[in-house]
């Protein structure tokens, strides 16, 4: 078990700074996933804390001692792979025991230790197989147990379930869950799923272009995103941004959206009046918060329901704003079809503004 | 009219049918999704109807014409591929204009920069004419890829996968992008997809396809809330449809890994008449209730955080269940938890065959 520090790490290939001083405290026992898209730095961390890659600058701490000029086999973390990278001819005993053999432990340690792993990841009755009969799931079970039998400082693990059916990667999500709750290791997850980030983080660090862009428990980041990247990049379906304008009429605030005919009584809090600037606002809204009903309401704007996507548990609806859409979540068969005229309005509390230029949230005072 | 039938085809590879027998049915204008795992079938059928493959024995119908031994170009049918096939040194506009100058086609300039324009102003990259493809974004180029198709004015779009190698945000907007596509240009439309929040969100109709098989055509609704059998039930819907082995008796189901019990009567029992015996029985997360008053007690296996909402890993004995709760819902696992099951909203599966009840009626 072990606290794992990046302090100010980089790392270029050839011209290409992938990771730009990073910076980020991983506590004893917690579970961090890097999440991001293809291209965005996450795995380069991975394996640079896995010592697969060299740094160029600063330092990678793991439980208080600098490894960074450590080699890999030195620095005491396990990795798992997306593909799963076992032993063919070996059983899944011999997989999970290999490590510990490899270290010289005696027979009956061995034998202790992969049979409680296996207890743990719920493979004992497969023991005897070889990975050639095994499915995709039970395959990657293997690579977590060999990954845990040597009771590494920490676990790292590379999108380990990206290459399975969904219905798989339900089941293994919860599992690793469980899993890490059990043996409290260390865990550094990285992924481009963010519902796999959500599911299993205690926090994700959100990464693009090789910057660190936010950090926290999933609420937080799924609540209160610190940019327009993050909010856009975690949750499904993704965040409406439009731009907007907040106006004060009457003694009330206003919300214009773009193109919209009307404009939208607004109770909640707002950013302060010195960062409303001219041009505008960018207002997030997840379609969850927006309100629809099929009949007028006080406080609700008319609006054309230019398409829906039946999802199955709910439905997703574009209103039609102008030549922008507002996505909204509804019960599902709640607005009857395309063309139809319906009522909305959006939750003062669920609205989020960001800079246009810069991108960045303008928290307005909770 | 562009409506397509295909009847009785079969194909093989070999020894193995990659489909079989099938008959399929898509209506002029409609968005057709084929929607199944891995090696079901459905790049195959696709690949049959553009006549890049020939059946072993059946017929295929574009319109009323039998196009069975019709080459590719004669079908008049535009791909669009997962991968994109553009030209990389050549500009947008040149790539969209590529399919326009064959000289089979005789068309004047005049014509062809009009369709140009009118296809790159559909898929929105008209402001990217004048760039070379190799350096677009995968997004604009799958655009590109599909305003190549339009430029060509054919009576069916086939599809294959187009959306699976883009990331989450332009998957979900070219969703919205294509099935409004379909309206404008008023064209039939069969997409292929593993993806099954694809197939849902866009078809008019779904045929899911499994082993070259059709399971069942229907509407997204009638697919997820009348699945035809087990393998539908649970590969439409996300999370999975919790499927339960349970051993019925007198109106009351016991559940045989969970040990707990609960009644198929009331306003289950419309589609439990008659069920006596080994059953599977389905219901979807959010079809189970949490709270205090409910009848059954689990321990919360697993919590997850979806954001807009939570999903807890019920579980009693040796059975686990998935069930959609309210994110502010403070559920930690390992905590007691009790459950009920919406009992209109049940489904029954025949062991053996897998098939809904409903069928058997």
């Amino acid at each position: 078990m072990a606290n794992i520090h990046l302090q100010d790490v980089e790392k270029y290939f050839a011209d290409n700074y992938v990771v730009r001083k990073l910076n980020l405290q991983i506590h004893d026992s917690e579970f961090v996933v890097l999440l991001g898209p293809s291209g965005c730095g996450k795995t380069t961390t991975l394996r640079a804390i896995a010592g697969l890659e060299e740094i160029d600058r600063g330092d990678i701490v793991i439980g208080g001692k600098a490894v960074q000029n450590l080699r890999a086999a030195d620095r005491d973390i396990a990795f798992v792979f997306q593909f799963f990278a076992l032993y063919p001819h070996l059983s899944a005993y011999d997989n999970i025991a290999f490590p510990l053999r490899a270290s010289g432990q005696s027979r009956s340690v061995i034998d202790t230790r992969v049979r409680e792993v296996a207890r743990a990841i719920g493979i004992e009755p497969l023991l005897h197989r070889k990975p050639s009969a095994l499915s995709g799931g039970d395959m990657q079970r293997v690579a977590i147990g060999r990954a845990l039998v040597r009771r590494p400082k920490a676990v790292l693990m590379d999108e380990p379930i990206g290459a399975l059916d969904a219905k798989m990667r339900e089941t293994m999500r919860t599992e690793l869950k469980r899993l890490h709750l059990e043996n409290s290791s260390t865990t550094i997850y990285v992924t481009h799923d963010q519902v796999e980030a959500m599911s299993l983080a205690d926090r994700i660090a959100v990464m693009d272009e090789g910057v660190l862009q936010q950090v926290g428990t999933p609420m937080d980041v799924y609540r209160h995103p610190k940019n327009l990247f993050v909010a856009q990049f975690i949750g499904s379906p993704v965040m409406n941004v439009l731009p907007g304008r907040l106006l004060a009429e009457g003694g009330r605030m206003k919300l214009f959206l773009v193109d919209a005919a009307e404009a939208l009584d607004f109770a909640g809090p707002v950013p302060p009046q010195s960062i409303r600037t001219e041009e505008g606002l960018m207002i997030g809204v997840r379609p969850e918060a927006v309100q629809v009903a099929r009949t007028e309401q006080a406080g609700y704007i008319p609006i054309e329901a230019h398409l829906i996507e039946p999802l199955g548990a709910y439905d997703i609806v574009d209103l039609k704003l102008g030549s922008q859409f507002l996505r909204a979540r509804t019960a599902s068969g709640f607005v009857a079809g395309p063309g139809q005229t319906v009522w909305a309005r959006i939750d003062e509390s669920q609205t989020h503004f960001f800079c246009p230029q810069s991108g960045i949230a303008l928290e307005a005072p909770r | 009219m562009a409506h397509v039938r295909l009847q009785g085809i079969t194909k093989k590879f070999g020894s193995h049918a990659a489909v079989s027998d099938l008959d399929l049915e898509i209506a002029d204008g409609q968005f057709f999704v084929l929607l199944g795992p891995t090696g079901a079938g459905k790049t195959t059928t696709l690949r049959l109807i553009a006549g890049l493959e020939r059946p072993d024995s059946g017929t295929i119908y574009i319109g009323r014409q039998n196009v069975t031994g019709w080459t590719p170009a004669q079908r008049d049918i535009a791909l669009v591929l997962q991968q994109f096939s553009l030209y990389p040194r050549y500009t947008v506009r040149e790539n969209l204009a590529f399919p326009l100058k064959s000289p089979a086609r005789r068309l004047a300039r005049s014509t062809i920069d009009e369709r140009v324009a009118r296809a790159a102003a559909i898929v929105r990259v008209e402001h990217l004419l004048d760039r070379k493809t190799d350096r677009l974004s995968g997004g604009e180029m799958q655009r590109v890829s599909i305003g190549r198709a339009i430029v060509r004015q054919p009576r069916i779009f086939l599809m294959d996968e187009p959306l699976s190698n883009l990331d989450a945000k332009l998957r979900e907007a070219l969703r919205a992008e294509l099935k409004d596509l379909k309206t404008k240009l008023g064209a039939t439309f069969l997409f292929v997809t593993h993806d099954q929040i694809e197939a849902m969100s866009m078809g008019d109709r779904i045929a899911v396809l499994n082993a070259g098989r059709i399971t069942q055509v229907g509407t997204p609704y009638e697919m997820y809330n009348e699945p035809n059998d087990v393998f539908v039930a649970a590969f439409v819907g996300t999370p999975t449809m919790n499927l339960l082995p349970a051993e019925v008796k007198d109106g009351t189901a016991l559940a045989t890994a969970g040990g707990f019990e609960f009644s198929l009567d009331g306003a289950a029992r419309e589609r439990f008449a008659n069920a006596e015996g080994p059953l599977t029985i389905g219901v979807r997360a959010e079809d189970i209730r949490i709270g205090p008053r409910e009848a059954i007690e689990a321990v919360a296996h697993g919590v997850e955080n979806h954001g807009v909402e939570k999903i807890v890993t019920l579980r009693i004995n040796d059975c686990l269940l998935r069930a959609t709760i309210p994110a502010a819902d403070p559920i930690a696992i390992e905590d007691r938890i009790r459950f009920s099951f919406v009992p209109e909203r049940l489904h029954g599966f025949d062991v053996k065959t897998g098939l809904n009840l409903r069928r058997r009626q």
